[in-house]
């Protein structure tokens, strides 16, 4: 082998390992605005391959549209995310989609006049429908109710059913991160439970790396790896979620029916 | 009876040309929630797109059988008036999406103002006739020296609607651009999340809408055999009732009202007084509206825009 051909392979050796411990999703110093109020200011957050990582926060603190400026609407007006090392801060939302990102969106967002087959069909749309059939008979299998559904309508279907559907189309995409937006939102507490443990199954079984946005925050910090706390679009606290689950703090604004205004006080104070 | 069915047959025939253009309406407003104004005037235009290639194929080229000239035109028709659809969206509409409701709806107004008037001075104010094409019937019966005649022109059109339109469902339906299409339709963002490109998608809803009233632009012509730059308002204005009527965002509502307004105008002509033509297919509109606010076929919920 040549000298060229050596330095080829050292190159892309080491190129693999800065990806490697590189995260998967990366935002720094994001701050995004609808018209002169701010949303987000100066978020950092990542997330590594592999990881469940989730966002918690009372309504209205900026989980959603921190959801939605990783998808690139509205566009972070400073700040940087980057996926795999590529910055998608500036791209088109329908080509960071193609990247390898999927998300179940706030309020689930099921095309209502579509089967759950064709909703489905859409999540795999940016593969043209090559592996369709292997990939049905996963999420089928993940999601047993959708199985039997597959030709109603999803706007007639229940919320559970309709947030199944949401998960499942996201990852008929194949995607290497999943965006979750509160997937417990207006659900009986067994159905939170059914779609919680099958999230807990994508991650264990599958490898899936999940960023999960949640208010129900027991839950989640319960589910996850890691978790950091929203408070009016900025990140307070950080770190293992197990630790976060045993923050004063934490547990006074978010675990023992704290009421936003009081969640929002408590926040800064443990900034 | 014989007046009845040879008036059915003419309102048919007119129905389908309604409904050809009235899907352009339709599809349009269903995604991006904007009325076309400039739609009927695309419809002009593809009148005179079609004469004038029916009269180079016919006299330069010297074609002489009309069918095959005919299929020739539609087809170079359907692909010139859907490269025009592109092109007015991209001009006039793209650019002001995201800027507030009423902007594209004057944009569109001005595209139809200014197509009337292009084609006026490109091409005159007169009148433009065609040659004689397609004449003939069949004579379905006949009774009390009243003949009942389906012509070749009529059985062309609804021959050439009904093809067009299975092939049109298809494509909305059961293909993936037809799901695309409809996602955007439904939610546009959520689409996006997908890896959808909505202004892909949009643009080619107008080079579908144009196609089709390119197709009622050929028929047109071939049904009254004259064509002139003002046509683009009363056709227009019909098919828009009959999307509204039809239930605005609905395909099948547009073809169906399309067909009603057709049927009312022609039966109206017949019985009562010609003069009263449009009153009366207006009125079908007003009324239906009344009872059924969104139409025959539409959504009874307003979906949020």
């Amino acid at each position: 082998m040549s000298v060229a051909g050596i330095n080829v392979l050292v190159e892309e050796t080491r190129e693999a390992q800065r990806r490697a411990a590189e995260p998967l999703l990366d935002v720094s110093g994001v701050s995004a605005f609808y018209g002169s109020v701010a949303a987000l200011r100066e978020v950092d957050l990542s997330v590594r391959a592999g990881e469940i990582v989730t966002l918690i926060g009372a309504n209205g603190a900026g989980k959603s549209t921190l959801m939605m400026t990783i998808f690139g609407t509205p566009q972070a007006r400073s700040g940087r995310i980057t996926f795999e090392g590529r910055d998608i801060t500036r791209m088109p939302t329908h080509e960071i989609a193609r990247l390898g990102l999927a998300q179940s969106p706030e309020g689930r967002r099921v095309f209502p006049r579509m089967s759950v087959q064709e909703n489905l069909q859409m999540g795999a749309a940016l593969h043209g429908g090559r592996h369709f059939g292997e990939d049905l008979e996963t999420v089928c299998a993940l999601f047993p109710r959708l199985k039997e559904r597959l030709g109603q309508r999803a706007g007639t279907m229940s919320g559970g059913e309709q947030q199944m559907l949401a998960i499942a189309r996201a990852l008929m995409s194949r995607p290497r991160l999943l965006l979750l937006d509160e997937p417990s939102l207006g659900l009986a507490p067994l159905v939170v439970k059914g779609i919680f443990s099958a999230i807990r199954e994508l991650n264990r079984a599958q490898g899936m790396t999940i960023f999960l946005v949640e208010q129900n925050a027991y839950h989640a910090l319960k589910l996850a790896h890691r978790g950091y706390v929203l408070v009016n679009g900025r990140i307070t606290m950080s770190g293992e979620a197990r630790a976060l689950l045993d923050d004063p703090a934490v547990k006074a604004a978010y675990l023992e029916g704290g009421a936003g205004g009081h969640a929002v006080s408590t926040g800064e104070e443990a900034s | 009876m014989d007046v009845f069915v040879q008036q059915l047959i003419n309102g048919l025939t007119l129905g389908s040309i309604y409904g050809l253009i009235a899907i352009g309406y339709t599809m349009v407003f269903g995604i991006i929630g904007m009325v076309n104004f400039a739609h009927g005037d695309v419809f002009m235009v593809s009148s005179f797109v079609a004469l004038i290639l029916f009269l180079l194929v016919t006299t330069w080229l010297g074609v002489s059988s009309i069918a095959l000239a005919l299929l020739f035109v539609l087809v170079a028709t359907m692909l010139l008036t859907a490269l025009w659809g592109y092109a007015i969206e991209r001009v006039a509409y793209r650019p002001l999406r995201g800027s507030f409701r009423l902007a594209p709806l004057i944009s569109a107004i001005g595209v139809s103002i200014f197509l009337a008037n292009f084609v006026q001075v490109a091409q005159g104010a007169r009148n433009k006739p065609t040659p004689p094409m397609l004449g003939g019937a069949f004579t379905l019966f006949e009774r009390d020296g009243y003949a009942v005649s389906l012509s070749y022109k009529q059985c062309a059109i609804m021959l050439v609607t009904a093809v067009l339109l299975a092939g049109f469902w298809y494509l909305v339906q059961k293909t993936s651009f037809g799901r695309a299409q409809r996602a955007c339709e439904q939610d546009r963002r959520m689409a996006a999340l997908l890896g959808i490109d909505v202004d892909r998608t949009i643009s080619l809803t107008f080079v579908l809408g144009a196609a089709l009233a390119a197709v009622a632009g050929v028929l047109y012509l071939v049904y009254y055999g004259v064509v002139s730059f003002s046509d683009g308002f009363v056709p227009g204005v019909k098919a828009f009732t009959a999307a509204v009527l039809g239930g605005i965002g609905s395909l099948p509502g547009a073809v169906l009202g399309g067909l009603i307004i057709g049927l009312v105008e022609t039966f109206w002509s017949a019985y009562f007084s010609i003069e009263y033509k449009d009153v009366a297919a207006f009125s079908i509109l007003a009324i239906v509206l009344i009872f059924m606010p969104s139409g025959l076929l539409g959504r009874a919920e307003v979906e949020k825009v």
